[in-house]
């Protein structure tokens, strides 16, 4: 394994490196935005208080029902499986699938999955008198969910979001197997008309090693952000500063 | 005298356990009454009830002359007639001091952003909050917090105000500050109804003194009687346990 090795495959493929990361990335941001919508609805479905007994409690407890099986399969089976039978199960049909259209699918219901998880945590851990504050201003149950619940619930689990981008921007590597063209795939290709696999793989760790480290820097901020600054400012100051 | 509140053979179980039995009292306008009892008389569940956090198992709230136990009234439209203040404050986690002033008039009043900014630091002001507009709920002390509450309730500019023991979650030096705040507005003629352990101040503001035990009242009059001349065994039990 040499430097310079290295510096030729580069100089020879790297808008091929440049395009399989990008698409990595892609498909990794798409579907953990899906996932965490995902997660986001069935974590408020399973905790919207039942009343007992009428027709609109027996309907939400059939879909929880539906639901639950959803999160049971996707979390109880490897992602490389879910991505065979879903290409290869629709392509059955006689319908063929968009390749990355089908990554997007497989890697958003998985996530989707984990983070309903997360979700119906971060609800029930917000302290109940919030939600007694909010009813007692005249709040309803879906306001009392927008303004007050789900925003603490989102920051709750921006952690959880962030680790869940990053397992995508890695295990999106599997997708290859239904020959979607992203880092992994891309670099398969490199190495198999060149036979230097030590030097193209080493490449591509570094790649998916940048992508997974700026990723979860820009969390970190997005999440500082989010708290706000740690020193608020006594309006008084303001006004000593204007004479 | 124009009644606000009346209560009239209130019950509440939970499960079998029977926490309130047939209470019946009224709050008037402008007066300021003040609860008082051992813990576990059910002082909170009464409080709870009348703004309906808990619903009543038997009897009738009469607000404005109408029944608002009854199926078809408007339960939120009735709770911004009364402003809550709770024990462990619960401001808004999410939202700064202005906003969680703001918020319920925004989307419960539909006031406009102006006006209801305007509303907000007024009673922040009242509060002594004002220069506090921007920060979080988890950078004030215990006091400020409570002091925020009171300003987000008034801010829905409530018929009458209720207080579930608003001092005894706080550390004793800051018991104060939010005392003179509700002795100010007891002055300023609002109508309270205040679930209390502190007796010294329920002497001085009120005037009206309940005494509740084992979930009934047991007697109720102006302070000088309950406090310093109550009838009733049970009433001058609980004070010689408490005032000693
Ligand atoms: N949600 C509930 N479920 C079951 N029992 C309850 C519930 N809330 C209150 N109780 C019971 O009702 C009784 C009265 O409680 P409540 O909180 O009203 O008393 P309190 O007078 O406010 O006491 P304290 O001075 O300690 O606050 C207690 O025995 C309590 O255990
Ligand atoms: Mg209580």
């Amino acid at each position: 394994m040499s430097f310079d090795i290295i510096l030729s495959i580069l100089q020879e493929n790297w808008p091929s490196y440049l395009r399989g990361a990008y698409m990595t990335l892609l498909i990794a941001v798409i579907s953990t935005i899906i996932g965490a919508l995902i997660g986001l609805f069935i974590g408020v479905m399973h905790t919207i208080p039942l009343r007992k007994k009428s027709v609109k409690s027996i309907f939400l407890k059939i879909i929880n029902f539906i639901l639950t099986v959803y999160v049971e399969i996707f979390r109880g089976t490897p992602m490389i499986v879910q991505a065979m039978v879903v290409f290869y199960g629709i392509a059955a049909y006689g319908y063929e699938m968009d390749r990355f259209v089908a990554a997007v699918v497989v890697v958003g219901l998985n996530t989707g999955a984990y983070m309903a998880e997360y979700v119906r945590g971060g609800i029930v851990s917000i302290d109940k008198g919030q939600y007694e504050a909010a009813e007692a201003i005249g709040m309803g149950h879906f306001q009392t969910m927008i303004h007050i619940i789900l925003p603490q619930v989102f920051r709750n689990i921006l952690p959880a979001t962030g680790n869940q981008l990053i397992m995508n921007i890695k295990d999106s590597a599997v997708l290859s197997v239904i020959s979607v063209t992203e880092l992994f795939f891309t670099t398969k290709s490199i190495a198999g008309a060149n036979f230097r696999f030590a030097e193209s793989y080493l490449i591509t760790c570094i790649m998916y090693l940048i992508m997974t480290f700026v990723a979860s820097r820009i969390l970190r901020y997005v999440e500082k952000r989010m708290d706000g600054q740690n020193a608020y400012q006594v309006e008084q100051r303001r006004e000593e500063q204007m004479y | 005298m124009e009644k606000v509140i009346e209560i009239k053979h209130l019950n509440k179980s939970f499960g079998n356990h029977e926490v309130l039995r047939d209470v019946n009292f009224t709050v008037n306008k402008g007066e300021v009454v003040c609860l008082i009892g051992s813990s576990g008389s059910g002082k909170s569940t009464l409080l709870r009830c009348i703004n309906l956090l808990e619903t009543p198992t038997g009897g009738e709230i009469i607000y404005n002359g109408e029944n608002i136990l009854n199926d078809k009234h408007d339960v939120r439209k009735y709770r911004t007639h009364l402003g809550m203040v709770f024990q462990q404050f619960n401001l808004f986690n999410n939202h700064n001091v202005l906003k969680n002033c703001m918020v319920g008039q925004l989307k419960v009043l539909k006031r406009s952003k102006e006006a209801a900014k305007q509303n907000a630091l007024k009673y922040l002001k009242t509060v002594g909050m004002d220069k506090y507009v921007n920060a979080k709920p988890k950078q004030l002390s215990g006091g400020q917090k409570q002091r925020v509450a009171i300003a987000r309730a008034l801010a829905m500019d409530p018929e009458v105000m209720l207080f579930d023991e608003p001092t005894s979650a706080l550390d004793p030096e800051m018991v104060g500050e939010v005392l003179k705040v509700m002795r100010q507005l007891a002055d300023e003629g609002n109508t309270m109804l205040i679930v209390t352990h502190e007796m010294e101040f329920a002497r001085e503001v009120s005037d009206r003194i309940v005494f509740m035990d084992k979930g009934v009242i047991v007697e109720e009059g102006p302070p000088e009687q309950v406090l310093v001349n109550p009838q009733q065994e049970r009433t001058k039990e609980f004070l010689k346990r408490t005032l000693k």
